[in-house]
């Protein structure tokens, strides 16, 4: 079995069979590349203001017009953490993140289910799901404090954590799902036919294709998680308070301390920012690489 | 390496009330080259992935080596299959690809790599081992596939239209390479194909389905020259022999006014079956032009191959014949030209109602 009995016959022949090559993209000016900038630029300008302000004294900050030039500082950020930020900032990272493990570890193998294995009455299954995202959560908000509070859970973060949980699950759903389907279906049947168990072909070979999905799906839990307000704000209150509960806190009764504001509000986003920048390396990369001709 | 037998294997699609395959039998033997071919829809597809295990037999059982398969799951029948769209694992690289089954087997690395790189050798593909699937070319993308089921050293190949999505010149290559190959290692192999010239080239013995249905199962020779009924013979060979329901006279079939003269055991067979029309079934090589006798035709196109041509015509009642002639010598388009049969020619004959064989 060494004597090569297949020649590799693409190179000696005149068949179109060539290996893929990247494509290159032309960089042409074109006027939505302005567009895209001027759209970005809006969308950006109250994030970039936000921080200005962060570093700002409370009086360059009242200023009318408002300063682009000052001296900055960090006092701000001093006083949020004076004003203690701790327990409210390591509630929502509690919160988020039991939450989100929660979500794609009940997620996943809902989806593949739904996807790749479809069972009976999927699409009952499916529409049941989104139908739970149909209720308004002011409407439903009455009958889960009674509950909370009867089991008593009420200001306790675990209560957060079910809801939060139970709320992103079944976007999870739908997104993982998406992304499963564009699977082939074939790539399973070979694992099978190659000896693997389900379990091993799903870990070995469908896994690390819908990575990219499953971070994407994480992240948008993450943000939905980390920016919850209406049951943080309904089912705590000191000890379970959440990051934008607290942050409420400094909207204060009399008079605006527009800086010390900033500064909390950058403290809240900056967790969200770091896990999108980690993850959109996971993001842009393309899901199928090739399997499929 | 292991016989195969479908016994009245059937299958049937949830939500649909005919059956994709229907009591399918057929004997495979031991090392035998088997191509399963029929038009799309005939059930070639399912009764392959009932061997593999990615289908039920919902009736009837299929043995591998003796030994019934239903109920057994597709890691535990000892089959590779080399699929349509391959379905490399695309994170893997083409070492890994060739070498996931041995891995899950638990063969050493060691052992695995030798494996691995004497497939590779024999299909040519050392010098990718470590490139991804993705940065292949789909001809070679076929061969990793081919690798992957030949490490394995399985008891049967299942192959899936493993050469549909290679342009037309690399297609013919492959094509012999994998009949080679099969030959050499001498594992039994059932081919599915759509392409009634790959089941002519490469099968030792081809199924022809229909409609879930088993219509023949013979060498290609056989299946050539004695189709068991018209949709096989309407079916193998290309261009398609020429089918068409004629009336019955004394000593032939009558096109028009003339007559196509038959055997005199065939119009006994006839006239035993009290038939007055017959469909009548002659290949275009078995017709040729001539002077005289034979019947008036006009060309209605010619098809020059270079090699031969073919002659399209219609006769006066409306019979469209093909017949094989010289190119150097082939009529022009609207001609009127005389077509008989073939001195040595065989004519098939088959019952207009059930389409059997009757000679």
């Amino acid at each position: 079995m060494t004597t090569p009995l297949v020649r590799g016959t693409e190179k000696t022949t005149a068949t179109t069979d060539s290996a893929a090559t990247p494509k290159k993209k032309g960089r042409t000016f074109s006027p939505w590349g302005v567009v895209a900038w001027l759209v970005g630029l809006g969308f950006f300008f109250p994030v970039f203001w936000m921080v200005l302000t962060a570093f700002k004294q409370e009086g360059d900050a009242a200023t009318s017009p408002p300063k682009l030039f000052f001296t900055p500082t960090l006092d701000q950020f001093k006083a949020v953490f004076d004003q203690g930020i701790g327990p409210a900032m390591l509630n929502s990272v509690w919160a988020t993140g039991v939450s989100t493990l929660l979500v794609l570890a009940l997620g996943t193998p809902a989806a593949f289910a739904l996807s790749l294995r479809p069972v009976r009455k999927t699409q009952d299954a499916l529409f049941f799901f989104m139908s739970t995202k149909m209720l308004p959560i002011v409407a439903a908000i009455l009958p889960l404090y009674v509950i909370v509070s009867n089991i008593g859970l009420l200001d306790n973060i675990w209560a957060l954590v079910i809801l939060y949980t139970s709320m992103n699950l079944p976007i999870a759903v739908w997104m993982m799902r998406s992304f499963f389907l564009e699977v082939p279906g074939e790539l399973l049947e070979a694992a099978s036919l190659d000896g693997a168990s389900l379990w091993r072909s799903v870990r070995e070979v469908i896994l690390p294709l819908v990575s990219p999905g499953i971070a994407a799906t994480a992240l948008i839990c993450v943000i939905f998680a980390w920016n919850e307000f209406f049951f943080a704000v309904n089912l705590t209150a000191v000890n379970a308070q959440t990051m934008p509960v607290y942050l409420v806190g400094f909207i204060a009764g009399e008079g605006q301390y527009w800086a010390v504001l900033s500064a909390a509000a950058t403290m809240a986003a900056l967790p969200v920012i770091l896990c999108g920048w980690f993850a959109q390396n996971k993001l842009v990369r393309g899901l199928s690489f090739g399997a499929i001709k | 390496m292991a016989a195969i037998t479908y016994k009245n294997a059937s299958c049937i699609y949830e939500g649909s009330d005919k059956l994709a395959v229907d009591s399918l039998s057929l004997d495979i033997q031991d090392g035998e080259f088997v191509v399963l071919v029929g038009p799309s829809g005939s059930g070639k597809s399912t009764a392959l992935r009932m061997l593999a295990g990615l289908e039920d037999i919902d009736e009837g059982a299929i043995e591998i080596g003796g030994k019934d398969m239903t109920g057994v799951p597709s890691k535990d029948r000892d089959i590779a299959m080399v699929f349509q769209n391959y379905a490399l694992y695309p994170n893997k690289t083409v070492a890994e690809n060739m070498g996931f089954a041995l891995k899950l087997r638990g063969v050493s690395a060691d052992e695995r790599r030798k494996k691995v790189e004497e497939a590779a050798k024999i299909l040519d593909l050392t010098e990718h081992l470590d490139r991804k699937p993705a940065k292949l070319s789909g001809g070679q993308r076929q061969r990793v596939a081919m690798g992957r089921a030949i490490v394995r050293e399985p008891q049967v190949f299942c192959m899936d239209e493993p050469l549909s999505n290679l342009d037309a010149k690399l297609r013919v290559q492959t094509r012999t390479q994998i009949a080679a190959l099969q030959r050499r290692l001498g594992t039994t192999t059932v081919y599915v194909t759509h392409d009634q010239v790959e089941a002519m080239t490469m099968g030792d013995r081809v199924a022809v389905l229909r409609f879930g249905k088993l219509q023949q199962f013979a060498s290609p020779n056989e299946l050539y020259d004695k189709p068991a009924n018209a949709f096989v013979a309407g079916f193998i060979g290309s261009p398609a022999m020429n089918l068409v329901t004629l009336p019955v006279a004394s000593d032939g079939v009558k096109i028009g006014d003339s007559t196509l003269e038959l055997e005199r055991d065939q119009l006994t067979k006839l006239s035993d079956l009290g038939l007055s029309e017959v469909t009548f079934g002659i290949r275009p090589e078995q017709l040729e032009l001539t002077d005289s006798g034979g019947v008036e035709v006009v060309v209605d196109l010619v098809e020059d191959l270079g090699s031969e041509a073919y002659v399209y015509t219609h006769a006066g009642s409306g019979v469209e014949l093909v017949a094989r002639c010289n190119p150097r010598t082939a009529p022009k388009l609207a001609d009127t030209v005389r077509l008989r049969r073939h001195p040595e020619g065989a004519v098939h004959l088959f019952h207009p109602e059930t389409g059997e064989r009757i000679n």
